[in-house]
């Protein structure tokens, strides 16, 4: 129980990957193109926190921190383009299920 | 069935102590030690991660998957406190919960089918995705529960310093890409965007009628 209760790397990486198997399912089930890019985000929420715990439980330095906000930069880029071309998409198909828009126009 | 907010948070929580449990070799005998703030602090964080993270999986509602993402990051960004990293906590809360999060719900708000709800956040193949992603987290916990990871908490410092000298020394290179990145993706955005609104703009002028 000992190490139930004492917090370490441990602990957050299984968080880390909990939160990475519900972006995987999120990607992998959903139709709706913005529930996708959600997905995405839990995706890459789980490898920054990977990162950070690395970084403090056992490098010690700041590199992973860096990392983690890069990462998070990209995400932003990311959901703003991914996300206009979203909408794009449905100003011409009046639909975002990625089972019926598979190409990028009429 | 139907699953409700609450049937998340538990099944979550659930299954973080059966992982943890199993995970790390819970033999018989030694009962509770004691718990402590962190502990507590930890499990209650990771938690609402945990929990949201299925909510935003599972909800039958686009909007309730929004939220609860919201939640998930929130969690992750109190997780991050309790590493010490202090400044990539607060970059998260304004980045993430700020602005990604206001984005993801301008998109659905625009783009959802407000009329029939259940269209809006359809699933498929639950029965193909569910257990592969379960076996690929099953292996996941298994593997870094198992490895000898050389781990020593190291004393937590205040970063915000440290994390600026990082990038203007080591990371200087990516800092100046992730710059080029950010303004390629603001005017590819308007680019995107701008384009849409000429073109039904124009198809207005052809037809007249139309558009009155």
């Amino acid at each position: 129980m000992n190490a139930l209760v004492t917090v370490g790397l441990t602990h957050y990486l299984v968080v880390a990957a909990v939160l990475f198997t519900a972006g995987l399912i999120t990607v992998a089930t959903r139709r709706n193109a913005v529930a996708i890019l959600m997905g995405v985000e839990l995706i890459l929420n789980a490898a920054s926190l990977n990162f950070v715990a690395f970084s403090r439980f056992v490098h010690g330095g700041i590199g992973g921190q860096v990392f983690s906000l890069f990462i998070i930069l990209l995400a932003a880029a990311e959901a703003c383009i991914a996300l206009a071309i979203v909408l794009s998409i449905f100003r011409n198909f009046k639909n975002v299920d990625v089972f019926k828009t598979t190409t990028l126009r009429e | 069935m139907r699953f409700t907010a609450l049937h998340y948070v538990v099944l979550a929580l659930l299954a973080i102590g059966v992982i943890l449990g199993v995970g790390v070799g819970l033999t018989r005998g030694e009962m509770l030690v004691r718990l402590n703030a962190v502990t507590v602090v930890f499990y209650l964080l990771g938690g609402l991660a945990a929990a949201c993270a299925m909510a935003v999986a599972f909800s039958k509602n686009i909007l309730h998957s929004a939220f609860a993402l919201m939640g998930t990051l929130a969690g992750v960004a109190g997780l991050y406190f309790m590493l010490g990293a202090d400044f990539i906590g607060v970059v998260q809360l304004l980045v993430y919960v700020g602005g990604i999060l206001v984005l993801i719900l301008f998109a659905v708000l625009l783009t959802r089918d407000i009329t029939d709800i259940k269209i809006s956040n359809l699933q498929v193949s639950l029965l193909g995705g569910v257990p592969a992603a379960l076996l690929i987290l099953g292996v996941l916990v298994r593997v870094l529960v198992g490895a000898p990871f050389r781990a020593g908490a190291t004393a937590a410092a205040p970063t915000v310093g440290r994390i600026g000298d990082a990038l203007l020394r080591e990371y200087l290179l990516p800092f100046e890409v992730a710059s080029v990145i950010l303004l390629m993706a603001l005017v590819g955005a308007m680019v995107i965007a701008r384009r849409a609104v000429k073109e039904e703009a124009g198809a207005d002028r052809q037809n007249p009628e139309v558009s009155q």
